[in-house]
């Protein structure tokens, strides 16, 4: 089945805003929208569902606070005891202020690199990945919108979309459903 | 325009009566000779903080060596008694200061907002000036303490003592004498009032032109308010660091701590912002401040987790190189407050550090109003044990209690303080309506 895109495109943040207020009022179904640049609340207007990344990076923080204290525990205590500060305790709690640091640095690296991580994977997004991008404008300065068509009038949809400042508007026929 | 509810005022008036009774209460129960002491010690013996002959070994880093080095039971009785005698001035000293630094680091913060122009804050200005109107009355109330201390009516400040610069007297003690061209008292009164008149002169000319901008024609007032908080700024950074020695680090003459201004002015930031929040969200229940919304109290919240974070990053620093390098005229400051005052040591780690970096992490709940107001009930009184932990150890040493002089001072100086600020409230309207930013910040959102 062919599914049918109209593409809106729009050359300012504050009317893109506003427009994809208007379209979902009018209860059309927004596909994507494609921006040059975060747009902020954008998220929000589109009734998106709130990210669940922080969740996910405070985990990784604590495998990275783990990992760090499994590591210090074994290289500074186990394997090869050290006298720390001139006070040989040989014991990881008596000697933690000095794996503080440690224990701060790794839960920051973990969290982070994890989190850019997960952030690629659930985007869909790697190496040599070809763009999906429908028009090289929206790397540029234009904001492309992209409505399902589906069952609505196109001729009815488009003059809506005009009317909420659409600078430029085309039917896209997809052949292969995704 | 915000009237003062009889209920509040009543409500601060009991608490100043009953801190008041408790702060009487404890000047009465001091002792006033040895004989007292051995009384007291005979029936008290289970307090729960060993004051046993032997631990009169440590907990007087300050400078009292001389007198111990004679021995015997009676110089201990005497000195216990000496300790004894500063536990009412002490609690008086932490609670007026404690409330004191609340209102300075609002008026620090408020000034940041002018300074940098910041377009979220300008609806809850008039909260803040409401804060700081308190910083008059606390600066009197402080400079008659340093007042009564350099009269030798009290002796929480070991230094005064005029027999330990006296090269002649056996009690000579050569650091704090060698210190004596900085740290005597007519240089220290003179610094105290330079600081006192400098912070309300700004206090005064910014409130001044604050309300003077509600009824101007253009943005005169806004500008000098700009340049004001700017060049306060500056004076403010410089003379907070040295307050900070003179009023707390002076306790213990002999150590020293070079990011010991830092320290105090991050627990003053944190304690001031969670006080912003709480008067906002107060006003705010009482159907006040209609145009602050979540964002503003989730930006408040912001503040709060990250200066939690910033003392406890400050504190860390402090004790991790000292513990490190292992000093002895520096590490007895770390060795007396975890060997003698273990539990609120550790206690308000957990309370300033652990307590708001788990409860204020997640995003939602900075704008659940009883959430941040039960943080930040943690986090002030995480930051009245850390005051306590500056001062007490030095003081009282092992002599201590948070007891009825303690909290008798504290409910007092908390009555004072919400008499104060929320009289202060109603003298304006609690909107400054014609902030050039007002707009920007009625309609921020996060």
């Amino acid at each position: 089945m062919a599914s049918k895109v109209i593409h809106a495109i729009y050359n300012d943040d504050d009317i893109l805003m506003n427009a994809v207020k208007a379209v979902r009022n009018e209860h059309y179904h927004i596909e994507e929208v494609y921006t040059p640049f975060p747009v902020h609340g954008l998220d929000k207007a589109m009734g998106l569902a709130g990210t669940r990344i922080a969740i996910t990076s405070f985990m990784y923080g604590l495998v990275g606070l783990s990992v760090a204290i499994i590591m210090m525990n074994f290289i500074m205590i186990q394997d090869w005891p050290q006298n720390i500060g001139g006070k040989p305790s040989f014991s990881y709690i008596e000697n933690m202020p000095a794996f503080v640091p440690i224990m701060f640095e790794m839960t920051v690296f973990f969290a982070a690199h994890l989190m850019v991580i997960t952030f690629y994977m659930r985007s869909k997004l790697w190496p040599f990945k070809k763009a999906e991008n429908p028009d090289p404008r929206t790397t540029d300065d234009h904001f492309l919108m992209a409505i399902d068509a589906g069952s609505h009038d196109v001729e009815k949809v488009s003059k809506f979309l005009k009317e909420t400042g659409a600078i430029e508007i085309s039917l896209i026929e997809n052949e292969d459903d995704h | 325009m915000y009237t003062l509810p009889k209920k509040l005022k009543l409500f601060a008036i009991a608490f100043m009566v009953v801190g008041a009774i408790g702060m009487i209460a404890g000047f009465l129960s001091a002792p006033k000779t040895t004989a007292e002491v051995k009384e007291m010690m005979a029936s008290h013996h289970g307090d729960g903080h060993g004051e046993t002959v032997e631990d009169v070994s440590h907990g007087d880093n300050h400078g009292e060596v001389n007198e111990d080095a004679h021995g015997g039971e009676d110089a201990h009785y005497e000195h216990v008694l000496h300790q004894m005698q500063n536990r009412p001035w002490s609690a008086l000293y932490i609670a007026s200061f404690f409330f004191f630094m609340i209102a300075l680091g609002t008026l620090a913060f408020y000034a940041i907002q002018y300074a940098a122009q910041a377009g979220w804050s300008p609806v809850l200005f008039r909260v803040m000036e409401g804060i700081t109107a308190y910083l008059p009355v606390a600066s009197v109330i402080i400079f008659v303490l340093l007042l009564l201390s350099a009269f030798h009516v009290n002796h929480i400040f070991h230094w005064m003592d005029p027999e330990l610069v006296n090269p002649e007297s056996e009690h000579y003690d050569k650091l704090i004498a060698g210190k004596s061209g900085f740290l005597n008292v007519p240089f220290f009164l003179i610094r105290a009032a330079i600081f006192l008149l400098g912070w309300n002169l700004y206090r005064w000319i910014s409130r001044k032109n604050s309300i003077a901008d509600d009824t101007a024609e253009d943005n005169r007032y806004f500008k000098k308010n700009f340049k004001a908080s700017a060049g306060f700024l500056v004076f403010f950074i410089v003379t907070e660091s040295m307050m900070s020695w003179d009023w707390i680090m002076s306790f213990d003459p002999h150590w020293f701590s070079t990011l010991f201004g830092w320290y105090v002015f991050a627990g003053m930031m944190v304690s001031a912002i969670t006080v912003i929040a709480m008067v906002t969200i107060y006003l705010k229940s009482q159907g006040y401040l209609e145009h602050v919304n979540d964002s503003h109290i989730h930006d408040l919240a912001k503040f709060m987790f990250g200066f939690s974070i910033f003392w406890t990053y400050l504190w860390f620093s402090q004790f991790m190189l000292i513990w490190y390098a292992n000093i002895p005229e520096e590490v007895t400051y770390f060795v007396t407050r975890i060997e003698d005052y273990n539990l609120p040591f550790f206690g308000m780690l957990a309370m300033n550090f652990i307590f708001p970096v788990l409860l204020l992490m997640n995003s939602d709940y900075k704008r659940v109003n009883w959430f941040v107001i039960m943080t930040g009930i943690v986090i002030l009184a995480g930051h009245y044990i850390d005051v306590f932990n500056m001062v007490m150890p030095a003081t009282v040493g092992t002599s201590w209690y948070i007891g009825i002089p303690e909290i008798g001072s504290l409910l007092f100086f908390f009555g004072l303080f919400v008499l104060v600020v929320f009289t202060a409230l109603t003298k304006a309207p609690l909107l400054a309506k014609r902030n050039p930013f007002i707009k920007e910040s009625k309609h921020f959102h996060y």
